[in-house]
């Protein structure tokens, strides 16, 4: 009832931001949550309810992890340039590490923190490549706390040097199951089975999740991405699901349509400007957010965020440790700013979002401080502080 | 241009005990499965699947600018509708036959018959002939311009098992298991026929793409047969590479990997092969290999483009690389250089291209031109 009612209020506010601007890093809205509070309110991006999240002496708390490879340097220009915008954020940070034990007290602490503050900032944790039972935290974290859904935006940036122009589009990908189920055996020596797990369930969560997140934002189509011709049950089961949601949604006049794996990769690298939101399982996801990066100019400038019914973590949507340029001061700080930028906008700080955001879309623009992966010759620390000085 | 080239002068080297004493010619080193002799015309005969939609008339292309470059090859034409038999989908027998006495196959695209029970007829195909891996060199073409002139990819993709093992159930109404399977066998005989494949185009460095952080032993299992097979080919460089910065780097700067052989399971294969082939333009203008332990199969891998079949528009660009790609497979080198060159000598010069590369001649015209290049070459 209240999910019709929600829907239909979205409905009725959707409309297509025309000419959005560069300075809008645009598009997050929190929607898992709505489902059970429908915020009606007028505005178009429906406001965030603040009690949700823990807020002290007007300050939020933020867990903040900052991960493996660049993730020291690009979180702590998030820092510097949050402190000189004067954002209203505290951070409870941790600094755990692909590495350590999942037994470790500090990962404990800050899944802890996570759940107490239902919304982070991180950088990737770097994941070895072993047969130990060492699995990824990144995907561990995001299992346990269930947290569904990846959201990453795909656009050319003004000043960044890029093959492709005009590519924008919205891409949203299942977190959970599918390809990264973890569940794998030798059955037999070198006989390897990996299952890839796909339920109706958490299918129509993120079909839904696509949907509404097209609906809000004034996106006008929905591809599915999938490879049903071979996988019959499996992503069949997914597209199938992703059809039905879609009958539902017949009137928002929406348009669905699905694409096999292997020609989407073929049309994102030649005509990326026809895709506008994107759904798809897991490893998918992974696939076509990195050469959506690499269409409008690489991982460094890719904000992401992972929704869960409860919270959100803001990560850089291609998840690349960058373990060969850690501490070299080279490190793009651009995807972990703008995934700051939309956690800003998911707290219902709109103000500080467009201040920061503007500033960062100038710095690149005017091209003086560039960092190596841009074409330029700066390092993370000048960038920062000419996002700095723009503010 | 060297990148179509499949095979350098023959080569052995040892069987290895693990695969055992199998024919697995290309994968061990006799070099590949063809062995096929001349007949008493002196000609070698090849099958030729013409295929569905617009195959007729690319295939016949082909045969056109073979004869007029005067190849020593007879074709043997099959046909490959499929049936049911026992419940499995097969092939007719004279077909299946066909292609294991030549060994070699040239095929335009398939439609798969709709309606219940069938089996995709390429992945038949495979299953017929084992053929194991799956070559895809993709290469920028002058005269078909897009934002990527730097493009000169070779990737090979396991071709029998990974996500495509075909073994999926439903466990309870809305659950899905599909298996992806990763045995070692497919994986070194892959890996084996990819160092071969490299150093044989002269690219002495290897490059496994895998996800073997997220799935550690099925990935693992395909990435470790590679690292023990490069132990026998110590002149060749092996490295391996993560599926989403192979992705990440090859759309950023094909570059990179220009100068590489890339091998990877069957999903990633299939989706960054399509991948690749859409920098340079589309699955219109790349060759592609299956290579087996029966046979080998070359084919054209776009549609069958029913809605232009019959009408004389066709491009054969992709059919006519996949033959030159097995014409060096057949080792019949010179042939292949001459009919590579009048083909991109004629996409280059523009003057009659067919519609899908920009241009306004029937399919008959570009073939015209391509056999008058012939001479000039």
């Amino acid at each position: 009832m209240l999910r019709t009612l929600f829907r239909k209020h979205a409905l009725a506010t959707a409309v297509r931001k025309e000419g959005s601007s560069q300075t809008e890093i645009h598009h997050f809205i929190k929607l898992a949550r709505n489902y059970s509070t429908p915020v009606l309110n007028s505005s178009m991006i429906p406001h965030v309810q603040t009690s949700d999240f823990t807020k002290y002496g007007g300050k939020y708390t933020v867990t903040l992890i900052p991960g493996d490879g660049i993730g020291q340097e690009t979180t702590s220009a998030v820092k510097t340039v949050f402190k000189a915008a004067n954002v209203p954020i505290e951070w409870e940070q941790f600094d755990v590490t692909g590495t350590s034990n999942e037994e470790d007290a500090l990962f404990k602490k800050s899944v802890e923190s996570l759940k107490r503050n239902n919304v982070a900032l991180k950088g990737i944790l770097f994941t070895p490549i072993t047969k130990l039972a060492h699995s990824s935290f990144n995907v561990s974290i995001r299992k346990n706390l269930d947290i569904y859904a990846s959201l990453v935006l795909i656009k050319n940036v003004r000043g960044c040097p890029s093959r492709h122009k005009d590519v924008d589009f919205a891409l949203i990908r299942e977190n959970t199951e599918g390809e990264y189920s973890g569940l794998e055996h030798q059955s037999y020596p070198g006989v390897v089975e990996s299952l890839k797990i796909v339920t109706r369930a958490k299918t129509e969560r993120i079909a839904r999740f696509a949907f509404d997140y097209a609906l809000k934002n004034g996106r006008k189509k929905i591809t599915c991405v999938h490879k049903a011709n071979i996988m019959k049950l499996g992503d069949g089961l997914f597209l199938n699901t992703c059809r039905e949601v879609a009958k539902e949604y017949e009137l928002t006049g929406i348009k669905f349509e699905d694409m096999i794996v292997d020609n989407c990769s073929m049309q994102l690298v030649s005509k990326p400007q026809q895709f506008d939101v994107m759904v798809m399982p897991n490893l998918y996801g992974n696939i076509v957010s990195n050469v959506g990066a690499a269409l409008v100019g690489g991982a460094g400038i890719i904000p992401g965020c992972n929704i869960g019914k409860d919270l959100a973590l803001f990560e850089p949507g291609c998840r690349h440790v960058g373990k060969d340029i850690q501490g070299h001061n080279k490190a793009n700080p651009t995807a972990m700013i703008l995934s700051g930028v939309m956690m800003l906008r998911h707290l219902g700080l709109d103000d500080h979002a467009v201040k920061i955001s503007n500033a960062l879309y100038k710095t690149i623009e005017m091209g003086s401080a560039r960092t190596l992966d841009m074409g330029g010759t700066a390092t993370t620390t000048d960038f920062t502080l000419a996002v700095v000085s723009n503010l | 241009m060297s990148f179509l080239r499949l095979h350098a002068p023959f080569r052995t080297i040892n069987l290895t005990k693990r695969i055992g004493t199998r024919s697995l010619a290309t994968a061990t080193g006799t070099s590949h499965s063809f062995n096929s002799k001349k007949n008493a015309k002196g000609n070698y005969t090849v099958t030729i699947i013409p295929g569905d939609g617009i195959g007729p008339e690319i295939s016949e292309s082909v045969k056109r600018i073979y004869s007029a470059a005067n190849v020593p090859i007879e074709w043997e034409e099959v046909n490959v509708v499929p049936y049911l038999k026992d419940g499995k989908t097969v092939i007719p027998d004279e077909a299946s036959k066909s292609v294991k006495r030549n060994t070699v196959a040239l095929k335009g695209p398939l439609a798969t018959p709709i309606g219940k029970g069938h089996v995709s007829l390429n992945l038949t195909l495979r299953r017929t002939f084992n053929l194991f891996a799956n070559v895809r060199p993709c290469k920028s073409i002058v005269g078909y311009k897009t934002v990527y002139d730097d493009v000169d990819t070779v990737l090979i993709r396991e071709n029998t098992e990974g996500e495509y093992s075909g073994i999926e159930h439903l466990v309870v109404d809305g659950v899905v298991q599909s298996i992806k399977l990763i045995t070692k066998v497919a994986s070194e005989r892959c890996a084996r026929y990819a160092f071969q494949h490299a150093r044989d185009i002269g690219r002495n460095h290897v490059t496994a793409v895998h996800k073997a952080n997220i799935m550690r032993m099925s990935d693992g299992l395909f990435l470790d047969a590679c690292s023990e097979v490069a132990k026998d080919f110590p002149d060749v460089k092996f490295d391996d590479v993560l599926l989403d910065r192979a992705c990440l780097h090859i759309v950023q700067d094909p570059s990179l990997y220009s100068n590489v052989v890339m091998v990877m399971p069957n999903l990633y294969g299939d989706i960054l092969s399509d991948m690749c082939a859409g920098l340079i333009g589309g699955l219109g203008l790349t060759p592609s290999g299956n290579i087996g332990r029966d046979a080998s199969i070359f084919e054209a891998v776009h549609g069958t483009a029913p809605d232009i079949a019959g009408k004389d528009l066709a491009n054969p660009t992709a059919l006519l690389l996949s033959s030159i790609m097995m014409l060096r497979h057949m080792r019949l080198n010179n042939y292949a250089d001459v009919i590579e060159s009048a083909v991109l000598k004629t996409i280059a010069d523009g003057k009659k291209l067919t519609r899908d590369l920009g241009g306004t001649a029937s399919n008959t015209d570009f073939t015209n031109q391509i056999i008058s290049n012939l001479e000039s070459v």
